[in-house]
């Protein structure tokens, strides 16, 4: 099995996102990037695979900040090569050029092909429409799948059973055709934890491949403009209700009653 | 771009589980008797099918990956119980059990979801809860006195006071760290803090199976105290305390080193004239493992707390050297669900049914695990009306308020 996994960084919303002085994006200054969590779980799951048929596993990101952290991570879990393309200014890319980016640095070569599954996460924080992995799958006229909890390839009938999630707990089994693009929902396990000295370790003794960015066919035209981005207005009708027992139930009550509620 | 959290393995460590007999401490289990001490004494040795000394035995039997196989490690929780009753003078906490968590780790499968969280956490924000890195200073405006934060004004200070993570985020434990800054602005204390610089010192990454965690925190705090000039680290936190004063020194931290409590106590003839509101209270104090086993602090807060207008001290069974731990330390911290899902009595229950037994009305600790943990404890237990949970400094604070 020769296993692609498409590695995303997004902006970490643990720490504040703040609007550029544009108003048409996140400042990316202020902001810090951090792993897709299900690109995570799409690693995660080629992991498993690899670990239970054997064959190759590699990861190809973007650079982005912390990018190098998440790909020498990816190779001390068990990755065999880790690819970093370097394209300039990629705040500036949307899905759909970094789809074709993407594939176009697979169908360029470096050792990428033949493969068998490129597996990525279903969404992205920045993707909530998660065409990631349709666009890659367009883009190399390979079959494609998403929102997939559980990959069984069959590699002898060129084929892999899949499942996938529909609302309600309803799962849906599909074959699809090897090779294929998988969006991956969740990994079957939590993505594992590996240790910092294994990160470190990989630090000195793996290397990650630097790939120069294709020139895109239409020079990756935003076909979708951001006009305006503003954070959520802040009400603030919260009232806290203060006093003794008595008093705080003869306030709420009354509230109640004025809103006609009771 | 190459921002990166972590930076790349300086020389390994020389000390391993396979070399061990080759170092002085580690020719020191030889002498094992097996005389069972560490067992009787450990918190946790009567769940474990491999306490301390079936380790020792499997070791010298060559038959170590043995004890990898079970869960034993995971009930750990570093409370140096076992190396403090050694006849043999065996380092346990010290020496044998990080070697085998660290191996422990490389070995284990799958690891408790929200210790696994903790340390990704830590790695990532400096924090185990994963609390923005860019917040870490946030509570200092609402401490109600000055607090000077070195980025902003690096001119040099006596004391690099390093707060520590659940005394910068959790909001009690935010309480330790308001009644603290009292205390210093109080005796006069020229201080200053790291603010957002600030990361976790990394102690229970080191006890908690994670040395490589531990090793890329101490690094980054080194470098960021070589940013400033001051002669003495004080820290809210005895687990920082331990991880200064036993493992920074091996990368050149020379400073003079205090927790805040022994530190408070040896101004105790400056402090006591200013405790002058009566607390009328009933205290027991609880004795950390780190600053009682560990570092032998046992009679400074209690000095403390005598000092306070109206607090009677009383002792509950196990205190000083036989203290019972919280169940925090060594990653039991982030275990709960762990121990739990195994039938285990939490620690902190089991600490906290002591205390109530006292009779006492504030069960005084000088750790900020402590605070959340016995919190928890006496809610679980329906002591909260009866008990209230207090750090040394808040007990100091209060008194020295009106």
């Amino acid at each position: 099995m020769n296993l692609l996994v498409l590695l995303k960084m997004v902006p970490d919303v643990v720490e504040e996102l703040e609007i550029a002085s544009d108003g048409a994006g996140l400042d990316m200054d202020v902001a810090r990037m951090a792993l897709s969590e299900s690109d995570d779980h799409a690693l995660e799951q080629a992991l498993l695979l690899k670990e239970r048929m054997g064959g190759t596993l590699a990861v190809l990101a973007v650079d982005a900040a912390e990018v190098d952290d998440a790909l020498f991570t990816a190779l001390a879990k068990g990755a065999d090569r880790a690819l970093k393309v370097d394209a300039g200014e990629v705040a500036q890319l949307g899905t759909r050029a970094l789809a074709d980016l993407l594939s176009q640095v697979i169908a360029d070569g470096h050792n990428l092909l033949p493969v068998d599954l490129i597996l990525t996460g279903t969404q992205a924080i920045d993707d909530l429409d998660g065409l990631m992995a349709p666009l890659v799958a367009h883009q190399l006229g390979l079959p494609y799948i998403a929102i997939v909890i559980q990959v069984t390839p069959d590699p002898a009938r060129r084929v892999a059973s899949v499942v996938k999630e529909y609302p309600g707990g309803v799962r849906g089994r599909f074959e699809i055709d090897l090779p294929a693009v998988v969006g991956i929902q969740s990994a079957e396990r939590p993505p594992r934890y590996v240790p910092v000295a294994k990160v470190r370790a990989a630090m000195k003794t793996q290397r990650i491949e630097t790939v120069q960015a294709p020139t895109l066919a239409d020079g990756g035209t935003v076909l979708a403009e951001v006009k305006s981005m503003s954070k959520p207005e802040e009400t603030g009708r919260a009232e806290m209700i203060e006093g003794t027992p008595e008093a705080a139930s003869a306030r709420l009550c009354g509230i109640l009653a004025e809103r006609g509620l009771v | 771009m190459g921002v990166s959290t972590i930076c790349p393995a300086p020389a390994p460590t020389a000390m391993t589980l396979e070399n061990l007999f080759e170092f002085p401490e580690g020719r020191r289990l030889l002498t094992c008797l097996q005389c069972g001490v560490c067992v009787g004494t450990c918190p946790y040795g009567d769940v474990m099918d491999f306490p301390p000394r079936r380790i020792i035995a499997m070791l010298r039997a060559g038959m170590i990956e043995k004890v990898f196989q079970s869960e034993s490690l995971l009930a750990c929780v570093a409370c140096y119980a076992c190396m403090a009753k050694c006849p043999r003078d065996i380092r346990l906490t010290e020496v044998l059990l990080p070697l085998m968590k660290e191996q422990a780790l490389l070995r284990m499968p799958e690891l408790p979801g929200e210790l696994q969280k903790a340390l990704q956490n830590t790695l990532r924000y400096g924090n185990p809860m994963g609390e923005s890195s860019r917040k870490r200073a946030a509570w200092v405006k609402t401490a109600g006195v000055p607090i000077r934060i070195f980025q902003e004004n690096p001119a040099p200070a006596d004391v690099l006071w390093f707060v520590e993570c659940y005394t910068s985020y959790y909001p009690r434990g935010q309480d330790c760290s308001r009644a603290t800054a009292r205390l210093f602005h109080a005796l006069g204390v020229d201080y200053a803090i790291l603010g957002n610089e600030e990361k976790c010192a990394g102690e229970c990454g080191r006890l908690t199976w994670e040395p490589g965690l531990f090793e890329t925190l101490m690094d980054y705090n080194m470098a960021v105290f070589q940013k400033y000039r001051f002669g003495r680290v004080v820290t809210s936190c005895p687990h920082a305390h331990n991880a200064f004063k036993n493992r920074y020194t091996s990368i050149g931290f020379g400073y003079e080193l205090d927790h805040t409590t022994p530190f408070l106590g040896r101004q105790l003839d400056r402090l006591r004239p200013l405790l002058k509101r009566r607390l009328d209270a009933k205290v027991t104090y609880h004795d950390s493992c780190c600053l009682g086993r560990q570092n032998e602090f046992y009679d400074a807060p209690r000095e403390l707390l005598r000092a306070i207008p109206g607090v009677k001290l009383v002792e509950m069974t196990h205190n000083r050297v036989n203290s019972i731990c919280c169940g925090g330390g060594g990653g039991g911290m982030w275990l709960d669900t762990y121990f739990k899902s195994r039938g285990m009595e939490r620690l902190s229950e089991r600490r906290v049914k002591e205390a109530a037994a006292t009779g006492a009305d504030v069960l005084a600790v000088s750790c900020p695990y402590e605070i959340s943990r016995f919190e928890d404890a006496l809610k679980v237990l329906g002591f909260e009306k009866q008990l209230r949970v207090r750090d040394v400094t808040e007990l100091l604070a209060e008194s020295m308020e009106g």
